[in-house]
C-alpha cells in the first residue's frame, strides 16, 4: 500500500522519466535500425563485409556498458550532453542483434526463389526491396525486438552519467537505501520492456511469411 | 512430335536464336565444369539437354540467360553476345521455369504470374486480363488466383511456374527439370499439356532433364552431355538406333527399367 501511494504522489516524475526513457530507446533504435539494416544487407550480399561488420558489432557488444558510457564522456561534441552521449551508446548495442538478424533473414530465403527472380530479370534493387527484404522481414524484426529490450535494460544506466530516464530512480534509491525509489524506477523500466516485447513480438508474427 | 520437325526444317536455314561457341565454364576455383561446348538451337524446337547429374547441363541452361558468364568462348542470343547485351532486358525476353519452382511465398498466384509485367510497367488491367489468360492456358482454375503457393499441390504450383515463366511472352523458355518433383501421374498429366501448349505457342525451348523417356517424348532434339561436354546431339529416333556407347547405355537402362516392370506385372 506504501508503495502504492507513493506511485500517487510521484506520479507525474515518473511519468516525465518513463517519457525520457522511451525517447532514448526510441531513438536509439531507430538509429540502429537505419544503420544496421544497410549494414546488414551489405554483409549478406557481399560476403567480404561479413566478417568486418558482424566482428565490430560482437566487439562493442563485449564492452561493459558502465566502461562504453565512461569511454565517450570525454569525446568533444559529445560528451557536451548525457543523452547524446546515452543515444550513442544504445545505438551502439542495438546495432549487433539488427545487423545479425538482417544477414540470416536476408541468407535464410530460400535460394530458388532468389534464383528465379533473377531468372526473370529482376534487378538486384527489385529483389532486394520485393523479395528479399519482405521475406526477412520477421526475422529483422525479431533482432529489432531483442535490441529494443536490451535497451530498456541498458538506459537505466545511463542515468548514471546524466542522461535521465528511469535509472534517475534507480540510482537515487541505492544511495539513499530506499527500496520505493528503486522499484518507481525498476517496476515501469520492467513494464516497458515486457509491452515492447509482447508488441513486437505480436507484429512479427503476423508479418511472418507462411 | 511431326509438326516440330516439319517446323524445324522450315527455319533451320535462319540463324539460329541460341548458339554456343566453343564455349567454356569454369568454377572460379579453376574447376572445369564446360568444355568446348558447340551446339545451337533453332527457333521453334525443343532441345533436350540430357545427361547425370553433374554432366553440365543446368550450367549449360544458365549460360544462356546469363545466370553464369562463359569463361571462354561465347554464347549468342538471337546473334548478340551475351555478354555485350543488357542482361535485365536479355532476361526478361526468355522464361525461366526451374524445379524447385521458386515460386514467391509471400505473393498471390496472381501476382507471381504478373510479377514481369508488373516490373515492366504494365497497366494492371492489362496484366489482370494477362494473367487470366495464363491460367486457364496452363490449366488452372481462375478462382486460384488469390491463393498463396503453399495452398497449392505440387502440380498447381509448377503449372504456376510456368504461368509465371510465359507472362511477358518471351521467345525463348528454359526449363530445368520442372517435372522432376511432380509423382508420375501428375508429371504424365503435364507432359502431355506441355506438348499441346508447345504446339499452340510455338516457342524456343531448351529443356534439361536426366530422364530418357521425358527428352524422347518432349524433345525434337537430344543433346547428350557427360562431364561438362557435349557426347552428341540426336533426334530422337537417332538416339535409339545410335551406336554411341553412352546413347546406348542410356536406352540399355531405360529398355532394363520397362522389362523387369513388365515381369513385375506378370
Amino acid at each position: 500500500m506504501n508503495l502504492f501511494h507513493f506511485f500517487l504522489q510521484n506520479r507525474d516524475q515518473i511519468v516525465e522519466l518513463t517519457l525520457e526513457h522511451l525517447w532514448l530507446v526510441g531513438i536509439s533504435t531507430l538509429f540502429a535500425v537505419v544503420v544496421g539494416i544497410p549494414l546488414g544487407i551489405l554483409s549478406a550480399h557481399w560476403p567480404v563485409w561479413n566478417r568486418p561488420v558482424l566482428g565490430t558489432a560482437n566487439i562493442i557488444q563485449t564492452i561493459p556498458s558502465l566502461a562504453l558510457f565512461g569511454f565517450l564522456l570525454p569525446v568533444p561534441w559529445l560528451g557536451d550532453r548525457a543523452d547524446r552521449l546515452a543515444i550513442l551508446a544504445l545505438t551502439l548495442y542495438a546495432l549487433l542483434p539488427v545487423i545479425r538478424n538482417t544477414y540470416t533473414g536476408i541468407r535464410g530465403v530460400d535460394p530458388a526463389v532468389v534464383e528465379a527472380g533473377r531468372g526473370m530479370g529482376l534487378t538486384t534493387r527489385q529483389l532486394l526491396f520485393q523479395v528479399e527484404l519482405p521475406l526477412a522481414l520477421s526475422v529483422i524484426l525479431s533482432g529489432v525486438r531483442v535490441a529494443v529490450v536490451v535497451s530498456v535494460g541498458l538506459a537505466t544506466i545511463a542515468a548514471a552519467i546524466g542522461a535521465g530516464g528511469l535509472g534517475e530512480f534507480i540510482f537515487r534509491g541505492l544511495a539513499m537505501v530506499n527500496n520505493q525509489l528503486i522499484l518507481a524506477g525498476a517496476i515501469p523500466a520492467a513494464v516497458l520492456a515486457l509491452s515492447a516485447d509482447f508488441g513486437l513480438g505480436w507484429l512479427e508474427k503476423r508479418l511472418r511469411p507462411q | 512430335m511431326l509438326w516440330l520437325d516439319r517446323n524445324m526444317e522450315r527455319t533451320s536455314a535462319n540463324h539460329p536464336v541460341i548458339e554456343f561457341r566453343n564455349v567454356d565454364y569454369a568454377l572460379p576455383g579453376g574447376q572445369q565444369l564446360l568444355a568446348a561446348l558447340n551446339l545451337q538451337v533453332q527457333k521453334g524446337e525443343t532441345l533436350v539437354l540430357l545427361g547425370r547429374s553433374g554432366s553440365g547441363k543446368t550450367t549449360t541452361l544458365k549460360l544462356i540467360n546469363r545466370l553464369l558468364t562463359p569463361s571462354g568462348g561465347e554464347v549468342r542470343v538471337n546473334g548478340t553476345p551475351t555478354t555485350q547485351s543488357d542482361v535485365i532486358r536479355l532476361r526478361r525476353g526468355i522464361g525461366y521455369v526451374i524445379q524447385d519452382v521458386g515460386l514467391f511465398p509471400h505473393f498471390t498466384v496472381e501476382r507471381n504470374i504478373g510479377l514481369v509485367p508488373r516490373v515492366e510497367g504494365w497497366t494492371p488491367e492489362r496484366i489482370h486480363l494477362r494473367v487470366e489468360e495464363l491460367m486457364q492456358l496452363v490449366g488452372l482454375d481462375p478462382q486460384m488466383a488469390s491463393r498463396y503457393p503453399h495452398q497449392l499441390s505440387g502440380g498447381q504450383r509448377q503449372r504456376v511456374g510456368v504461368a509465371r515463366a510465359l507472362a511477358a511472352d518471351p521467345a525463348i523458355l528454359l526449363m530445368d527439370e520442372p517435372f522432376g518433383a511432380l509423382d508420375a501421374l501428375t508429371r504424365d498429366q503435364l507432359q502431355r499439356e506441355f506438348l499441346s501448349l508447345q504446339q499452340r505457342l510455338n516457342k524456343t525451348l531448351v529443356f534439361v532433364t536426366h530422364d530418357l523417356r521425358e527428352a524422347l517424348r518432349l524433345g525434337s532434339r537430344i543433346a547428350l552431355m557427360e562431364s561438362g561436354r557435349l557426347v552428341a546431339v540426336l533426334s530422337p529416333k537417332e538416339f535409339l538406333r545410335s551406336r554411341d556407347p553412352l546413347a546406348a547405355a542410356y536406352v540399355r537402362a531405360f529398355a532394363d527399367g520397362l522389362d523387369s516392370s513388365n515381369r513385375g506385372a506378370s
